[in-house]
């Protein structure tokens, strides 16, 4: 079936004109209507504009040109600005809102000649870890619609694992790419911070936010992030680095390749959960890697310090949806203050007010030091053990999450039980390392995911480990019952 | 009051002179319809991200050098977290801790001719917010954004002045040097150069400042002044009758002469300073520094102290001389053309009829209607002694209005000054032959009356009499000697 | 360290934010437990050690050069405004 084709296999056929890229977007945009309404995983349909984006892809074929993700059908997390498409971040104090211009990485993507068949459901301003803040409901896990797909991705996560595209772009800024892509059995990456324009992505914690992908595999996310990546004079945190050709560094050999196990995410893990993981890494010493014991003692602190400064940051950056230019605006203000508070008030959900609150407390008068501060210096100890750590070892290894999908309304009453979901993969973004997870079992037919981890800029060793593993092993291709 | 002293600080806005903003590439040309200079940036819309304009970095430097700071090597741009309907971001981009300027200071002269040293204790960089309008627009505010993103340099000065007109002279000569170093046109009319005023009172000789009160948004020289005597003022009357100053921000109203309290900035505000994740600690590195150092302008005290020095001027003149580089340009060039001995009347007519000329027509010196070499070909005449001082008004104003050189205007209306002695002589005679009973009271005790002699030749000599000569043949004549020829 | 209702107050009026009567005891609680949650923070040992603002090492701000690169698109933006009018965004009246 065409959706069960890699990215590789589509471009190839496409250029064989075995299908064009049109009836393609159709197949796709047809799985859409038939399995979205149970999945509530995307939220716009761009229907006419992917149409047209498939033939201007089929001109480009006709006219000779080749790319790797030419006619390719996409959808983009709700956060990134799309020209002329709502973009909603999941909340009301966007749902009229139709960006004026494309995000950097849409641009990219856009240029590279991708399909875009509309925009996925996601967290409210991508705060959550089981996409049940979104205003316009909760998406539902496609191995299990009682279960939450994880968050703040949770629509891009479903949509990719339930093929209502080829791949889907999705936000990461406390494991938002890679929570969700364990959830759901596919393959999330979430790069270095800087690798990857932030222009055009709404933020929510400015120095933790990174746009990546989440695919079938690890070649297919590998094809996607050569597009992505890249310097852009827009950013002021964008790197100027050279982008490695990532498809092509896929196959270098694992072996001699050392793998740290961290002893802090192995402690206290479910054992089954645990053996999966187990048996993931006797993959790789299959394959000639070694692991090594490594401990960094200071991640344990990693949630309470991102509960600082993600909440700190977010503050800020929402203080401009207020009404006045773009977005919700309450009805008959009777002053500026009103305008401001209801606006805001009714624009945003709980946990949306909870963070900004949050953030508002630890920056105020008199807790900054405490608070913010403190959480700052933390955030050099975690990322001094990291580099420590890779000073040993070449890559990082654990779980993803500590345990597979919940059930949806389970956790979202308490938000520190919440939180805690996220404790593998937020050590990542306070060191802004790259990470990537791959599907490696399931416990009680729910997908478990594996986490690796990297120093910056080792995206092609990530990618090319991931890779490896799935060469050895078929967990990623399994498919969801119903949604094969 | 005279046990009462005043502590005047100044928080100068100045806009820097750059062609775009200070972080989104939209011009900064004044005067444009609303908002069609407000790109995405400026407008905060979601996902955009700023990216600093390095014009406005060497600026900054620049004026660090001018008024010889220390340049931070690493400077960081801090969140200024607030809401107002002007500032879209709900914050403004500025510089908190580590400015790109620290500590420096300038030098102000004060109407006694002393000169004191007033402290600068920082200035940074920061983003200028919008325009809200309220006319025509019932009930509602209307906001402009053409004006957010501007660049600013605040200018912080330790709270080193003790009267409005100490306050107004640092605020001078701050202006002066911005627009010498070609970083801000000082247009106050378009807000490009802006001053908040802290003003406090305390018994002279007590050892802690008293409560200060922040005056905002003063645009004028003479506004500055006559808000802090206002503010001077009200602050003592009201600690002399028992009661206290509160700390808060004020307007100045330039209608009613007073300042006033700004309700919607009556409640104290959190800024919940953090440094700005959007943007990367900038590196100011050494070589950086000279590449700006080289292109630091002669300053006006050097300029100053040169023309003292070289002109044999005043401290005050050469002051007024130096007010600005292009006057300071014109008046060299008027003393190449004229000569250098001759500097002081170069001097006396730029700052004198030149500088009047200019007010009455509301110029700038760079509008003169009168070029420098063709004052100085004005000046040549009286040096040579073609005509007196006084005609030379008149040709002066002549050639202001008609643009015509000064000989053709000379000799056009023959005003040539009369320097034949005997000529003067005859004239002389024919005068006092036509006012004997003057001649009578002159000469038994009424010198008062020579004026008179004097008003009667130059009108007999429509002006033209040469003064010096003059003086001396008519008080011989009129001492009854012989005339010398 | 609970917050009172206060506190939450306060910070809800700093970040602009209307909260009902009737959620404020959520609020109240579920910012008292991340708060609490956070103080873990002050277990950690950090004498001397610098707070980290960016995870970018060795990067420093790039300098953009400074060119006028927008032109007026100032229609387009303004068809998101609640209100607009002569080309300004409204707001009700501030007073200064």
């Amino acid at each position: 079936m065409l959706h069960d084709l890699s990215i590789g296999a589509l471009a190839d056929r496409l250029a064989a004109k075995e299908f064009s890229s049109v009836e393609l977007a159709r197949h796709f945009l047809a799985r859409i209507e038939r399995l979205n309404p149970a999945l509530n995983a995307v939220i716009t349909v761009t229907a006419q504009e992917a149409l047209a984006d498939a033939a201007r892809a089929d001109a480009r074929m006709a006219a000779g040109e080749r790319g790797p993700l030419l006619g390719i059908p996409l959808i983009h997390k709700d956060i990134f600005c799309t020209d002329g498409v709502r973009t909603s971040c999941g909340s009301r104090m966007l749902d009229n809102f139709i960006a004026p211009y494309d995000a950097t990485v849409v641009a990219k993507l856009k240029a590279a000649g991708v399909v875009m068949l509309g925009k996925a459901n996601m967290d409210e301003f991508a705060m959550g870890s089981s996409n049940e803040t979104s205003y316009y409901g909760p998406v539902r896990n496609p191995w299990d619609t009682t279960k939450v797909p994880g968050g703040s991705s949770g629509g891009s996560a479903a949509a990719s694992a339930a093929r209502l595209a080829a791949f889907t772009t999705g936000t990461d800024t406390g494991g938002s790419i890679r929570q969700p892509a364990a959830l759901t059995g596919i393959t999330g990456v979430k790069p270095t911070y800087g690798r990857v324009s932030r222009y055009g992505m709404v933020a929510f914690a400015s120095s933790l936010d990174q746009a990546g992908v989440l695919a079938q595999s690890a070649a297919d996310a590998a094809a996607v992030l050569k597009v992505m990546a890249g310097f852009d004079p827009k950013d002021s945190t964008s790197v100027d680095a050279p982008v490695p050709d990532y498809p092509a560094l896929l196959d270098a050999p694992l072996k001699g390749l050392k793998i740290g196990l961290l002893r802090e995410f192995f402690d206290g893990l479910e054992p089954r959960n645990a053996k999966l993981i187990r048996d993931a890494l006797a993959v790789f010493t299959a394959l000639g890697a070694e692991t090594v014991e490594v401990s960094l003692p200071h991640l344990p602190m990693s949630v309470p310090t991102y509960y600082v400064v993600a909440p700190a940051e977010c503050s800020s950056n929402l203080s401009r949806f207020d009404g006045v230019r773009y977005g919700y605006r309450c009805a008959s203000p009777k002053d500026l203050t009103d305008l401001y508070e209801r606006s805001r008030g009714e624009g945003f959900g709980a946990e949306v007010k909870r963070r900004i609150m949050t953030g508002t407390y630890v920056l105020s008068a008199g807790y900054f030091d405490a608070y913010y501060l403190k959480a700052q210096r933390v955030r050099r100890l975690i990322t001094d053990d990291f580099r420590a750590a890779f000073e040993k070892v070449d890559l990082l290894a654990g779980p993803t999450t500590p345990t597979p999908a919940f059930a949806i309304g389970a956790k979202i009453d308490d938000p520190v039980t919440m939180y805690l979901n996220d404790i593998y993969t937020i050590g990542a973004n306070l060191a802004g390392l790259p990470g990537v997870s791959a599907p490696c079992g399931f416990v009680d037919g729910l997908p478990v995911g594996l986490q690796l981890i990297g120093p910056h800029f080792a995206e092609a060793r990530l990618l090319g480990a991931a890779h490896q593993f799935q060469l050895a092993t078929d967990w990623h291709t399994q498919r969801p019952r119903g949604y094969e | 009051m005279s046990n009462w002293e005043v502590v005047i600080g100044l928080e100068i806005h100045a806009q820097l002179a750059t062609r775009s903003k200070i972080f989104s590439g939209s011009p900064t040309a004044y005067g444009a319809a609303p908002n069609t200079q407000a790109d995405l940036v400026d407008l905060a819309y979601p996902g955009v991200l700023p990216v600093f304009n390095g014009e406005a970095l060497r600026m900054a430097v620049k004026f660090g050098l001018a008024i010889n700071a220390q340049i931070a090597p690493r400077s960081i741009f801090a969140r200024k977290n607030y809401f107002y309907p002007d500032l879209p971001k709900g914050y403004q981009i500025s510089q908190y801790e580590q400015p790109v300027v620290g500590q420096g200071a300038i030098t102000i002269l004060l109407d006694d001719g002393t000169v004191k040293r007033v402290g600068v204790t920082r200035a940074h960089l920061e983003e200028d917010a919008g325009k809200s309008l309220h006319e025509g627009l019932a009930n509602a505010s209307g906001i402009d954004l053409n004006r957010a993103g501007t660049p600013l340099l605040e200018i912080v000065s330790e709270p080193d002045m003790r009267s409005a007109k100490e306050a107004v002279a640092y605020m001078k000569k701050i202006h002066t040097l911005v627009r010498y170093l070609e970083i801000c046109d000082g247009n106050m009319q378009e807000g490009s150069f802006r001053c908040d005023a802290n003003v406090s009172v305390r018994q002279a000789g007590a050892a802690k400042f008293g409560t200060r009160a922040e005056i905002k948004n003063l645009n004028s020289f003479r506004f500055v002044e006559k808000a802090i005597q206002y503010e001077v003022a009200r602050q003592i009357e009201i600690i002399e009758s028992g009661g206290k100053v509160v700390q808060e921000t004020r307007l100045y109203d330039s209608d009613k002469h007073e300042t006033r309290s700004m309700r919607s900035k009556e409640e104290a505000n959190d800024y919940r300073y953090f440094p700005d994740p959007d943007l990367l600690p900038l590196e100011i590195e050494e070589g950086f520094i000279a590449s700006v150092r080289a292109t630091l302008p002669e300053l006006p005290d050097e300029k100053a102290a040169r023309f003292a020095r070289d002109f044999a001027l005043s401290t005050y003149d050469a002051g007024v001389l130096s007010a600005s580089r292009e006057l300071g340009a014109y008046f060299e060039a008027v003393v190449a053309a004229l000569g250098q001995p001759h500097a002081k009347l170069a001097a006396n007519w730029v700052m004198g009829e030149l500088s009047g000329m200019l007010n009455r027509d509301n110029l700038d010196i760079t509008a003169s209607r009168i070029s420098a070499e063709a004052l100085a070909g004005l000046l040549k005449r009286i040096v040579d002694t073609t005509i007196s001082g006084k005609i030379a008004k008149e040709v002066f104003e002549s050639m202001w209005s008609d643009g015509k050189a000064a000989d053709a205007i000379i000799e056009e209306r023959g005003l040539k000054q009369i320097t034949d002695s005997s000529a003067i002589e005859r004239v002389i005679d024919e005068v006092m032959a036509a006012n004997p009973k003057q001649l009578a009271d002159y000469r038994s005790g009424k010198d008062k009356l020579f004026g008179f002699f004097v008003g009667q030749v130059q009108k007999a000599t429509g002006g033209k009499a040469n003064p010096a000569q003059l003086n001396e043949l008519l008080k011989s004549k009129l001492a009854g000697g012989q005339a010398v020829s | 360290m609970s917050l009172t209702r206060q506190d939450v107050e306060k910070i809800a009026h700093l970040a602009r934010l209307s909260i009902t009567d009737r959620e404020m005891p959520v609020y109240v609680s579920s910012l008292s437990s991340i708060v609490e949650f956070v103080n873990e923070l002050s277990r950690v040992e950090t004498a001397d050690v610098e707070p980290m603002a960016h995870p970018l090492v060795g990067q420093h701000q790039r300098l953009r050069p400074d060119a006028v690169t927008d032109s007026d698109h100032h229609e387009k933006y303004q068809r998101n405004a609640p209100q607009v009018q002569a080309g300004l965004y409204l707001v009700p009246r501030v007073i200064e």
